[in-house]
């Protein structure tokens, strides 16, 4: 069984998979991935299942060592990646030789991931292998900790695949909740009027956004009846700024929530740095439906786009430092067609 | 947004869109028996009987949230599934799950370990001794397991205890927290910012996912108070996984 061990882990490495569904009703939101879009990238580059566990890099940074030959994928936000010596194409797959060292750096934010040929396996607890550090459910990876992997079924590498632009911020599409009408509609038009960055105090569980803007509370807010809340709702909190609610985020609320981004769009909010700006936009629930249809079906399809990597002549006795072959889909050819 | 459905009942449970893939199913916009009752019956009776396309369910204090898959059908088709089994019965005269248990929970109220009591209480109109004996003069029903694993929101404190969350968040409460707000408490299973009020300590453990069931509270349950000095606490706390609690069956 092929083992990995850490050299080097920065904080937020953790083990992440699609999480563990059916847990609401005891209060256990279903966690997993930040940005699920990157799992299933990953996942099309090794043409394995996306339910197999990966490794996310929140913000920071990660060395590895395997012990037998290894089949890596790199996806979500990019990073500096190395292989003994030899520069890596992030977003893409890879064969690392035994023995190899992977050094993951250079991180500007977001969410990366290291994907293992056979996935992560390890301690199930309620049927995931997925850290859910808000619940208290695993931890937090450091140097000297070794993964086991499942046996790899798969042999292909040096497969490329372009990623969904996500990594600059933009529009965040939402539907309506049962409490956006209680926002008075001047303020739903400067909500969406309203261009947003990413405060410092992000996480998993969710992400604050500032503005320029005045407060969008509600007086009102404040002795809402708690009940079921899902991630993609935003929620105006006492202090009038938006918090957006992500993958383990808690199951119910209080506070008013004046839209809910779509699952589509998460990926997008998860991966924005800092500085880039984020604006949301209203959509009927009809057209939410859509979105997400064929969102599930592009990312059930993604297999389909890959490319090989192709290597430069002037580096050819670099077997690992490929180029990125020109004419490759930009991924964003859905938005474009609706447009 | 879908039309909110009404029948022949003036109180008849009003559905919603949640999300592109989840229904929320609202048996009152505020807090009562009758209501809570309904929901927990509810989402029962929809596990034994699941429509095409349901992923999960759980309830919250008065509403059932339903997720379900957005690929193989849609809000109005699930709501359309739905329709005979809401009408079929007068939810609110549901009575409480079987099984539940009585479980007798000792209390710090003062010290560092309650540093809100003082504050609630004066927006109750109480005394910090006043309030920690209503808060334990009888028992006080598990409404609903949420927010947190395992976490419970209590209920219901009288009428004087209706005083809203705070404005900003505490950024940090420790596990076993006994927070208030709305005339209702909740024990936090996990270290959490919260924007309710820090009143006491519990040394309960509400989660723990080693273990076959990890979840100590059902709905249904109820929780009785005990004050205890600090230093008896700390002395359960070092000793007593369970967190000194002990409880019996109530039917």
């Amino acid at each position: 069984m092929t083992e990995v061990t850490l050299l080097r882990a920065g904080p937020g490495v953790t083990v992440q998979d699609m999480g563990r569904p059916g847990y609401l009703a005891q209060g256990l939101s279903r966690g997993g991935a930040a940005d699920r879009l990157a799992l299933c990238e990953g996942a099309a580059l090794l043409g394995q299942g996306s339910d197999l566990a990966a490794l996310e890099i929140a913000g920071s940074f990660l060395s590895i060592e395997a012990s037998a030959p290894l089949r890596i994928a790199l996806t979500g936000a990019p990073m500096r990646a190395v292989c003994d010596g030899a520069a890596l194409v992030w977003q893409a797959s890879h064969l690392l030789p035994a023995g190899a060292r992977l050094d993951l750096s250079g991180s500007r934010g977001g969410y990366s991931y290291l994907h293992l040929g056979g996935g992560v396996t390890g301690a199930q607890v309620l049927g995931a292998g997925s850290a859910h550090l808000g619940a208290g459910i695993g931890r937090m990876l450091e140097a000297g900790d070794s993964l086991l992997l499942g046996p790899d079924r798969g042999r292909e590498t040096g497969m490329t695949l372009a990623p969904l632009d996500r990594f600059e911020g933009g529009l965040l599409r939402m539907v309506e909740t049962p409490q956006t009408r209680l926002f008075p509609e001047a303020m739903r038009a400067r909500f969406i009027e309203t261009i947003f960055h990413k405060d410092a105090r992000g996480n998993r569980m969710g992400q604050r956004l500032v503005s320029e803007s005045e407060s969008f509370a509600l007086q009102a807010g404040l002795s809402i009846l708690s009940e079921a809340i899902v991630p993609g709702d935003i929620q105006i909190t006492g202090d009038g700024a938006p918090f957006v609610l992500l993958a383990e985020c808690q199951t119910t609320g209080g506070y008013p929530r004046i839209g809910t981004v779509l699952p589509c769009d998460l990926p997008r909010l998860v991966q924005a740095p800092p500085k880039a700006p984020l604006q949301f936009q209203f959509v009927t629930l009809d057209e939410a439906v859509v979105l997400e249809r064929a969102e599930a079906e592009r990312r059930a399809s993604l297999g389909m786009s890959m490319e090989p990597l192709i290597r430069d002549p002037h580096d050819i006795a670099d077997l690992l430092a490929y180029q990125l072959i020109s004419g490759v889909t930009r991924g964003d050819d859905l938005e474009r067609t609706r447009a | 947004m879908l039309p909110t459905q009404n029948n022949k009942q003036t109180d008849a449970p009003g559905i919603h869109p949640l999300g592109v893939d989840g229904l929320l199913i609202r048996f009152g916009g505020q807090l009562s028996e009758p209501a809570n009752r309904a929901a927990l019956a509810c989402r029962a009776a929809i596990e034994r009987d699941p429509p095409t396309g349901l992923l999960e369910s759980a309830t919250s204090l008065t509403s059932v949230y339903l997720r379900f898959d957005p690929t193989g059908t849609d809000h109005a088709r699930l709501q359309h599934a739905l329709a005979p089994l809401l009408a079929s019965r007068d939810w609110y005269q549901a009575d409480l799950p079987q099984g539940r248990r009585l479980w007798h929970v000792p209390t710090v109220f003062d010290t560092d370990l309650a540093p809100q009591l003082g504050e609630a209480a004066a927006l109750a109109g109480l005394s910090p001794d006043e309030a920690t004996e209503a808060i334990c003069a009888a028992p006080l029903r598990v409404q609903t397991i949420g927010f947190a694993p395992g976490q419970p929101y209590l209920g219901e404190l009288p009428p004087e205890w209706d005083i809203p969350r705070q404005t900003g968040l505490t950024p940090r409460v420790p596990e076993g927290a006994l927070v208030v707000a709305i005339r209702q408490m909740v024990l936090f299973s996990v270290s959490t910012p919260t924007g309710w009020r820090h009143v006491g300590q519990t040394a309960l453990r509400l989660f723990a996912p080693e273990k076959d069931d990890p979840f100590l509270l059902r709905p249904g349950d109820e929780v009785l108070f005990q004050p205890v000095a600090r230093d008896a606490f700390e002395a359960i706390r070092a000793s007593d996984p369970s967190g000194g609690a002990v409880s019996e069956r109530l039917d």
